[in-house]
């Protein structure tokens, strides 16, 4: 209850701050652990178990939206981006172990556990950037698939490092403690290959008999059954469950239940994950911290500043732009949840004293809590400088065309716009912000200007004095309005055609004085429902005639809501209004059965006149 | 046996009473396609292409609309403006259609007593169907007689019934003579 009433209160607070979700999380597990208010202790580590199943799931849907298709696609940055991170990280860390006095092997598991990045939270806060898809997004995704690749030869690994004299002394239940190291490498590796062989002939008529008893629960049952055995199975042999579930997920990523399983263990894994991100949170220990202030520290910042560096570096080779490439490096600086599984298997192992162990995993939690802090302050420092710098440099050389069109914003909307005129032989000068999008349409021979056409001297410079028309498609309401504001000030001779996304977005054009408003998805809506009348048997012309009236007579009524829409009461009664006054227009109530615009079609009068003649 | 195209043109055939039946007593008969040019077209982009292809395949060329004032419905004009090409249809080189056979099938809502010089609207109907016999005088076509439903305004069922029946008639005679 605790923990739900923390993420409920503590979530909201961190959203609206701009903090995003995973930090918010990470400062309730702060506040409401042992070294602040102490609600959460003494089960802080089962927690941790627990909580560790969101990653499980996590990783789990990460596998399940993995075609293999996909996962051969991204081939190359997986291994090289990913297996150079990794290589590179852990002979850098065991470098400089290694000078720190600690022995060989010992070096050589820190290196390994301490290239680690955390998925969890890595994957969370870029997604709720919706940066995802950026390039940094993808590099980062390929490095952390690689690393969670890597956990199975690093936990295959760890019992060759502890060497023969350490066995079977250990606390651990799993099964793989009496084996010996060659057997427990061995055990591994076949448990990987009993994952996707059941998973590829077990599992799927399994779910085939289980989704025809059309019985939802018990699909959602299942689903969690299945990732808690796998979880078990991998645990048993000593291995990394949430590894275990990815496999799982790539091998069910081509089975048709796929979006079942998808939407069935969201829920569950967001919940478990926001409990995850609290238990680190929780586990932070203020009091070891205390003790030892200046070395945890001066190891945290050591530590993140040695990985961006390595990343920036490889970014640098893999030739991803500077500021994604930056983006990348300070996204994958932190030390992963994985390192929390290794760290206390090598103290199992006897690789690592107990020690070093606590002073790491206070490292690492800490790591982990600066991250999305990091990425904020890339946010809001970092980037906004960039974009700034990127357009200067490319716009100056760029523009030299000038023609009566210009078009601001070249995504879906303006670009088919675009195309439209220009087979009608009418050239246009574009601006586009989204650089990635230029640079592909430039491979496709289309030119276009990467530049910010809410910025008055990259209009001039496509030639605004002299143009007749700017059509503005940008991608967001905000750019859209930016532009506007822009366009009214500066050039007020320019016929603006501007996209609006949805009806608050029309309003606030319509404030802006801006009479050409084209709503986005007006039109193609209209002739979906035309089709659709159609299918019904309803006359082709009819349907398109009455589609065009509507249109007619809703963007007049847009015009009329928008100077009351404020009035909360006014509007809706007034909207219901125009609703009717709609439906009785085109039903012809007052008419006849046909659009009162086709009542010189209508012979009804005279029909009527003729007969009375008679 | 002759291969007839009926063009038919009715911006409001769901309303219509008189072609709706004369169509429902010809469908499926041999030899006869109906094109339905307002369903194919509501926003009256013609496709020119398509429609020289179908006239092509066809000997006879009929009309189907109700007279609106004096005339076809907009679709007929359209049609006649795009599809009737310079070069293709008239002119030196237009011989495309040499030797069809076209005429109008038309319901007009007054009685036949209308259309007379001492009637309400002073002409007889084939006056006023002038352009349609002089277009296909212009495509080296040959105009036929009109079929006529007068007086539509004031028929019921049972007599637009009977003007079916001998529209299937006029039909099965173009076709088989």
């Amino acid at each position: 209850m605790i923990y739900l009433a923390a993420a409920v209160v503590f979530i909201p607070i961190a959203k609206k701050l701009g903090l995003g979700s995973v930090l918010g999380y990470l400062l309730a597990g702060v506040v409401i652990g042992p070294s602040l208010m102490g609600f959460i202790g003494s089960e802080g580590q089962d927690l941790m178990h627990f909580a560790e199943f969101g990653v499980v799931m996590m990783l789990f849907l990460i596998g399940i939206e993995l075609e293999p298709a996909l996962l051969w696609n991204l081939r190359a940055p997986i291994l090289g981006l990913g297996g150079l991170q990794v290589l590179l990280t852990t002979a850098a860390v065991a470098c400089l172990a290694l000078l720190l006095g600690q022995p060989l092997n010992a070096a050589l598991a820190l290196g390994m556990i301490l290239s680690l990045s955390s998925t969890a939270i890595v994957l969370q806060s870029l997604k709720e950037k919706g940066q995802l898809s950026s390039a940094a997004g993808q590099s980062a995704f390929s490095v952390l698939l690689f690393q969670d690749i890597a956990v199975i030869p690093m936990l295959a690994v760890f019992p060759l490092l502890a060497g023969s004299s350490q066995g079977g002394s250990h606390s651990e239940s799993s099964l793989r403690d009496n084996l010996p190291a060659w057997g427990q490498t061995l055990m591994v590796l076949g448990a990987v290959v009993v994952i996707v062989v059941a998973g590829r002939y077990l599992l799927r008529p399994l779910l085939r008999i289980i989704a025809g008893t059309r019985v939802r629960e018990l699909f959602t049952a299942f689903s969690l059954l299945l990732v808690v055995s796998i979880s078990v199975l991998m645990s048993l042999v000593g291995l990394s469950p949430a590894l275990g579930a990815f496999l799982g997920g790539v091998v069910l990523a081509n089975s048709e239940y796929r979006h079942e399983l998808e939407s069935d263990i969201e829920p569950f894994k967001g919940l478990l994950l926001g409990l995850f991100f609290m238990a680190v949170g929780a586990s932070i220990d203020f009091r070891l911290i205390l003790s030892m202030p200046w070395v945890i520290l001066g190891l945290v910042v050591g530590l993140m500043s040695l990985k961006a560096f390595i990343l920036l570096g490889l970014g640098k080779i893999f030739k991803i732009k500077i500021e994604q490439n930056l983006l990348f490096a300070v996204a994958l600086s932190q030390v992963g949840e994985f390192a929390f599984v290794l760290l206390s298997f090598s103290n199992q192992s006897n690789i690592l004293p107990q020690s070093t162990v606590s002073i790491l995993t206070a490292v690492v939690a800490i790591s982990m809590a600066f991250t999305p802090l990091l990425l904020l302050a890339y946010e809001r420092l970092i980037q906004p400088r960039f974009s700034v710098q990127t357009t200067n440099t490319r716009e100056a050389d760029e523009i030299q065309e000038k023609h009566p069109i210009i078009i601001a914003g070249f995504g879906r909307f303006g670009n088919i716009v675009g195309r439209f005129l220009r087979v009608n032989g009418v050239k246009a000068t574009i601006l586009d912000l989204d650089s990635d999008r230029v640079d592909a349409l430039h491979n496709l021979g289309v030119k276009v200007h990467y530049g910010d056409a809410s910025r008055r001297d990259m209009l001039e410079a496509a030639g605004a004095e002299d143009a007749k028309v700017i059509i503005v498609a940008m991608d967001t309401v905000e750019q859209t309005l930016d532009v506007v504001r822009v366009v009214r000030k500066h050039f007020p001779h320019l016929q603006m055609l501007v996209k609006a996304e949805n009806i608050p977005d029309t309003f606030e054009l319509m404030d802006l004085g801006v009479l050409h408003i084209y709503r986005e998805t007006l039109d193609t809506s209209l002739r979906m429902g035309a089709d659709a009348l159609q299918m019904l048997g309803i006359r082709a012309y009819h349907a398109y005639r009455n589609a065009g009236t509507f249109r007619k007579q809703d963007e007049k009524a847009m015009k009329g809501l928008s100077a009351i829409r404020d009035d909360k009461k006014l509007y809706i009664n007034t909207v219901k209004e125009r609703i009717e006054e709609l439906e009785k227009l085109m039903s012809g109530e007052r008419t006849t059965r046909f659009n009162p615009s086709g009542l010189g079609w209508d012979e009804q009068s005279l029909i009527d006149e003729a007969r009375q003649e008679e | 046996m002759s291969r007839i195209l009926i063009l038919f043109a009715h911006p409001a055939f769901e309303k219509s009473r008189v072609h709706y039946q004369l169509l429902a007593t010809i469908r499926g008969m041999q030899g006869v396609t109906v094109h339905d040019l307002y369903e194919t077209y509501p926003d009256l982009n013609i496709d020119v292409r398509q429609e020289q292809g179908l006239l092509l395949q066809h000997d006879i060329i009929l009309f189907q609309h109700p007279l609106y004032w004096y005339s076809a419905p907009a679709m007929i004009k359209q049609w006649q403006d795009l599809v009737l090409e310079h070069g293709w249809a008239y002119g030196r080189t237009g011989t495309a259609l040499r030797g069809k056979r076209i005429t109008n099938v038309i319901s007009a809502g007054t009685k036949e007593d209308a259309y007379q010089p001492d009637g309400w609207h002073q002409h007889p109907l084939t006056d006023f169907l002038l352009p349609y016999k002089q277009t296909a005088t212009l495509c080296n076509m040959q105009y036929l007689a009109p079929f006529v439903v007068y007086g539509t305004h004031q028929l019921d069922a049972t007599s637009i019934s009977e003007q079916a029946i001998s529209y299937k008639q006029f039909l099965e005679t173009l076709r088989d003579r």
